[in-house]
C-alpha cells in the first residue's frame, strides 16, 4: 500500500517535472512569432533554452517509463486509449527538436521562417493536448472491464478537457514569458514584460474556473488545499511581476503548475484513470500497479539517481544563468555555400 | 491489414529508422570525444577543427536520434497495450532506468557541451562530451537489456492468478547472458558505422585536396583513427557476433536453423553462402552453395556438431506449446543475415584496403575515395538487417520461452498488440510517421552532405567593437 502510494507520487514528481521545466520552453516557443519581430529577437528567444530543451524533454519520457515499470496497466490503458492525441503530441515533438537544431543550420530567410513555425506549432499543440489529456484523466474517461478505453479522440475534447488544455496552453506560456523576461535583456525583455501582463488575467481567469469546476465535482480536503495554494502562488506571480520582480514570477507560475498538477494527482488517488463508465472498471494504485518487487527495485534506483540528476541539470541552468540579449547573438554560423572558398586558409584560429 | 500486420509494420519503420541515427551517435560520440582529448592534450589546433567538425555532424545525427527515440518509449503502450500489461512489471524497469541513468545524462551534458565552449573551463568541458557519450552508451545497455528478455526471459516468473510475468531479480535479469553478448556486438556495430563514417568524410576531403597541406594536416590523422576504430571494431563485431551465434543456437534454435534456411537436423552442418531458387521450408526448391562444417562450428565451435533443422524444432514446438506455426519467415532470416554479414565484411575490407592503400604515408587515392563514399552506407545498413534478422527471427513469439529454464513467461506477438487500437487509427499513424519520417531523412541527407562537404570552418574572429564585458556567444542556435 505504502509503495504504490510513494511510487504514484512519484510520477506526480515526474510529471511536475516536466510542467515546470518544458513549461516554459513550450512557452517561449508558442511565443516565437509573437515576441520574436526581427531575426536576432527570435535568435536571443531560442538561445535562453537552447542548452536545456532537450534535458527538460527527458522529464515525459522518464514519465512515461517510470508510469510503465510502476503502473503498466495505467501505462498501457492511457498510451493505447489516448492514441491519436499521443500521435499529435508525438509529431510535435519530433519536429519541434528537429526545428531547434537545423534551424540555424542553413543561412535562408525561407527555412528559417519554416522552421520558427515548427517551433510554434510543436510548442503549441502539446502545450494544450497535455491539458486536455490531464483533464481527462481526473474527470474519467469510458473505460470497460478489461481496462481497455472505449471512446474517440472527440471524446477527450469534451469542454472540461479543453478547458484543462486552454490552461496548460495559457499557463506555460505565461511561464515562458516570465522565463524571458528573466533570461533576456533589450526589447526582448520588454516585450515579454509587456505581454505578460495582458495575458495573466486571462490565465488567472481559465485557471481559477478550471479547477473549480474540477473542485466542486471531485474535490477532498487535501486537493482543495493545493488547489488554493495554487490560486495563491499564480496571484502572487502576477503581482511580482507587475513589482518588476522577475525572477520571483517566474518561480512562483513554475510552484503553480506544481501545485496544480499536484492537485490533479491528489484529486485522482486512490484511482490512476477513474472510469466514467463503472467506477468498478477503474484503475487505482492496486490493480494497476506493479509487484512490490518492482516497486522496491524502481524506488531504490530512482532514490540513487535522481539527486545526482537534479544536482547536474541545476548546474546546467547555474552555467547558463546570465541574460542574453541581441549583442550576444554572433552572426549567423551556418553554411552560406557560394562564400566557400577552397582557398581560404581554415588556420586562422591562432588571432 | 489487420491492425497487427499494420502495428508490427510500423514498429518496423519507426524502429529501423530510429536505429540508423543511434548507430553513428553511438560511435561517433566517443570518437568526437578521443578527438578533443587529444586537443587538449596536444593543443594542435587541427585535432580542435576535427572537433568541431565531426561533432556539428554528430549533432545534426543526434537530433533526428532523440525525437524518433520519443516515439520507441510510447508505442509500447500505443500498440502493444496488451504486452504492456503482461511484461511491464519486468520490461518497463530498464526502460525507465534508461530515461532515469542515461537520457538525462546524454541531453543536459549534450547541451553544456554544445553550448558550454566559452562557459566551463576546459577540462569542465571536455568531461561533457565523454559524459554525453557514457549516457549513449549506458542507453544502449539498458534497452538491450530490456530487448534481451524478450529473446531470453530469464530473472522472471510466471503468476498463474495475474496472468503476468513478474520480476523475480532484477540483477539476474540485468546481466542476462543474452545481453551481455549483444550489447559488445551493437556497440562494436555502431562504431563500425561511425569508423566508416570519419573514414569516408575524411578520405572525401583528402583525396579531393590531396596538395592542401591544411586539409591533410586535418584530415590525415582523422583518417588513421578511423581506419583503426572499423579494424578494433570489426574484429569485436565478429568475436561477439560468433559469442552470440553460440548462444542463439541454445536459446532459439529456431532463429538458428531459419537463419540457415536449414530445414532438417544435421550433423557437421555447412554453411550456407547464398542460395538460388524460393526458401521455404518444404527444402525442396533451394539450392544452396555452402561452406562444409562451418555452420557447426558457429555454433558449437565444432564442425562435427549437430545442428537442429526447422521443422525439427517446429515438431518440438508444437509438441510443447500446441498446434501452431513457429517457423520465422525464412527468406527474411536468411537473407538478412547474410546482408549484415556481408556489409559488415565489406567495411572491414575497405578499412584493410585503406590501411594497405596508405602505407607510410601514401597519400589517399581518388579510387578510394570514391569506394569510401560508397561503402559508408554498408554499416548503417549491416545494423538494420542485424536487427531485422534479431526482431522477425523470434517471430511468431514477442517473449520467446526460454528453453534452457522455465518456459511460462512467453507471449505471442499477435497476443500482445493493442485491442482497443483499430486499423483505421493505425493506418493513420503508420502513414503520418512513414511521410514525417521520409520527409525528415531527405532535410538531415542534405543537411549532412552540405557540411561534410563545407569541411571545417573557420572560427568566427572575435571583433573588438564588443559592448564591453559581453562578448558574442561561441556558439548558439
Amino acid at each position: 500500500m505504502q509503495l504504490t502510494a510513494s511510487r504514484f507520487a512519484t510520477i506526480a514528481g515526474l510529471w511536475i517535472g516536466y510542467f515546470f521545466l518544458e513549461g516554459f520552453d513550450f512557452g517561449v516557443g508558442v511565443l516565437l512569432p509573437v515576441l520574436g519581430r526581427t531575426e536576432s529577437d527570435r535568435r536571443v528567444m531560442i538561445n535562453t533554452i537552447g542548452p536545456v530543451w532537450d534535458g527538460n524533454e527527458v522529464w515525459v519520457l522518464v514519465a512515461g517509463g517510470a508510469t510503465f515499470a510502476a503502473f503498466p496497466e495505467w501505462y498501457a490503458t492511457l498510451f493505447s486509449g489516448f492514441y491519436l492525441a499521443l500521435l499529435v503530441i508525438l509529431v510535435a515533438l519530433i519536429v519541434r527538436g528537429v526545428a531547434f537544431e537545423y534551424r540555424g543550420k542553413v543561412n535562408s530567410d525561407r527555412w528559417r521562417a519554416n522552421w520558427d513555425r515548427a517551433i510554434f506549432w510543436g510548442s503549441a499543440l502539446p502545450a494544450l493536448l497535455w491539458g486536455v489529456a490531464f483533464a481527462n484523466i481526473v474527470a474519467g474517461v469510458p473505460i470497460d472491464k478489461h481496462h481497455e478505453y472505449t471512446g474517440s479522440l472527440l471524446t477527450l475534447l469534451n469542454p472540461y478537457g479543453l478547458l484543462g488544455g486552454l490552461l496548460t496552453l495559457g499557463a506555460f506560456t505565461l511561464h515562458g514569458a516570465y522565463y524571458l523576461a528573466l533570461k533576456t535583456d533589450g526589447s526582448v525583455r520588454t516585450a515579454a514584460n509587456a505581454l505578460a501582463r495582458r495575458l495573466a488575467p486571462v490565465v488567472v481567469l481559465v485557471a481559477a474556473t478550471f479547477l473549480l469546476w474540477g473542485q466542486f465535482r471531485d474535490g477532498r480536503p487535501l486537493s482543495w488545499a493545493l488547489t488554493l495554494l495554487a490560486a495563491g502562488t499564480l496571484v502572487g506571480a502576477v503581482g511580482a511581476s507587475w513589482k518588476g520582480r522577475e525572477g520571483w514570477a517566474f518561480a512562483l507560475t513554475g510552484t503553480t503548475l506544481a501545485l496544480t498538477v499536484a492537485s490533479l494527482f491528489a484529486t485522482l488517488y486512490p484511482n490512476v484513470m477513474p472510469s466514467s463508465t463503472d467506477a468498478a472498471y477503474s484503475l487505482t494504485v492496486d490493480n494497476a500497479s506493479s509487484t512490490d518487487y518492482t516497486l522496491k527495485v524502481m524506488t531504490v534506483v530512482a532514490l540513487a539517481i535522481t539527486p545526482v540528476v537534479l544536482g547536474y541539470q541545476a548546474w546546467t541552468y547555474w552555467v547558463f544563468r546570465k541574460r542574453i540579449s541581441n549583442h550576444h547573438i554572433p552572426a549567423a554560423q551556418s553554411l552560406v555555400p557560394a562564400a566557400r572558398s577552397s582557398a581560404e586558409p581554415s588556420g586562422t584560429t591562432a588571432s | 491489414m489487420s491492425s497487427l500486420d499494420l502495428a508490427r509494420w510500423q514498429f518496423g519503420i519507426v524502429t529501423v529508422y530510429h536505429f540508423l541515427f543511434v548507430p553513428l551517435t553511438i560511435g561517433l560520440a566517443p570518437i568526437v570525444a578521443i578527438m578533443q582529448t587529444v586537443w587538449y592534450r596536444t593543443g594542435n589546433p587541427a585535432w580542435l577543427r576535427l572537433t568541431k567538425f565531426f561533432g556539428k555532424l554528430l549533432l545534426i545525427n543526434f537530433a533526428l536520434g532523440v525525437v524518433t527515440g520519443i516515439v520507441q518509449e510510447f508505442q509500447f503502450g500505443m500498440n502493444w497495450s496488451s504486452y504492456s500489461r503482461f511484461v511491464g512489471d519486468v520490461f518497463g524497469a530498464p526502460l525507465a532506468m534508461e530515461g532515469l541513468a542515461a537520457f538525462f545524462l546524454e541531453s543536459t551534458f549534450l547541451g553544456l557541451w554544445v553550448f558550454g565552449w566559452d562557459r566551463l573551463p576546459r577540462r569542465v568541458h571536455l568531461a561533457t562530451i565523454w559524459l554525453l557519450a557514457l549516457g549513449v552508451n549506458l542507453s544502449a545497455y539498458f534497452i538491450l537489456a530490456a530487448n534481451s528478455f524478450m529473446q531470453h526471459p530469464v530473472g522472471v516468473r510466471f503468476n498463474p492468478t495475474t496472468g503476468r510475468a513478474e520480476l523475480d531479480s532484477i540483477t539476474t535479469m540485468l546481466t542476462n547472458i543474452t545481453a551481455l553478448a549483444t550489447f559488445p556486438h551493437v556497440v562494436a556495430g555502431a562504431w563500425l558505422v561511425a569508423g566508416g563514417f570519419v573514414l569516408a568524410v575524411a578520405a572525401w576531403h583528402l583525396a579531393r585536396s590531396r596538395d592542401d597541406a591544411d586539409t591533410v594536416a586535418t584530415f590525415r590523422p582523422a583518417f588513421r583513427l578511423a581506419l583503426v576504430a572499423v579494424l578494433v571494431s570489426g574484429a569485436a563485431v565478429v568475436g561477439s557476433g560468433h559469442w552470440q551465434g553460440q548462444i542463439m543456437v541454445d536459446q532459439q534454435p529456431m532463429k538458428m536453423a531459419a537463419a540457415e534456411a536449414l530445414c532438417h537436423t544435421e550433423k557437421g552442418a555447412g554453411l550456407s553462402l547464398f542460395a538460388v531458387g524460393s526458401i521455404d521450408a518444404s527444402c525442396d526448391e533451394v539450392k544452396q552453395v555452402t561452406i562444409p562444417g562451418l555452420l557447426s562450428f558457429m555454433s558449437e565451435n565444432n564442425t562435427g556438431a549437430t545442428v537442429r533443422g526447422v521443422n525439427d524444432v517446429q515438431a518440438a514446438m508444437e509438441k510443447r506449446y500446441g498446434a501452431g506455426d513457429y517457423i520465422p519467415s525464412l527468406p527474411i532470416t536468411y537473407w538478412s543475415f547474410r546482408l549484415m554479414i556481408g556489409l559488415g565484411l565489406v567495411t572491414i575490407l575497405l578499412a584493410l584496403a585503406g590501411l594497405w592503400g596508405t602505407r607510410r604515408g601514401r597519400p589517399v587515392q581518388r579510387w578510394f575515395a570514391r569506394a569510401a563514399t560508397l561503402v559508408v552506407v554498408a554499416p548503417f545498413f549491416a545494423n538494420s538487417f542485424g536487427w531485422i534478422f534479431t526482431e522477425m527471427g523470434r517471430q511468431p513469439w514477442v517473449v520467446v520461452p526460454n528453453p534452457t529454464g522455465p518456459d511460462t513467461v512467453r507471449m505471442l506477438t499477435a497476443d500482445g498488440v493493442s485491442p482497443s487500437v483499430g486499423s483505421a487509427t493505425v493506418w493513420t499513424s503508420l502513414i503520418t510517421f512513414t511521410l514525417l519520417y521520409a520527409a525528415l531523412a531527405v532535410i538531415e541527407l542534405r543537411l549532412m552532405l552540405r557540411y561534410v562537404k563545407a569541411g571545417p570552418q573557420p572560427e568566427p574572429v572575435t571583433s573588438t567593437d564588443d559592448v564591453e564585458g559581453a562578448p558574442p556567444l561561441a556558439f548558439a542556435y
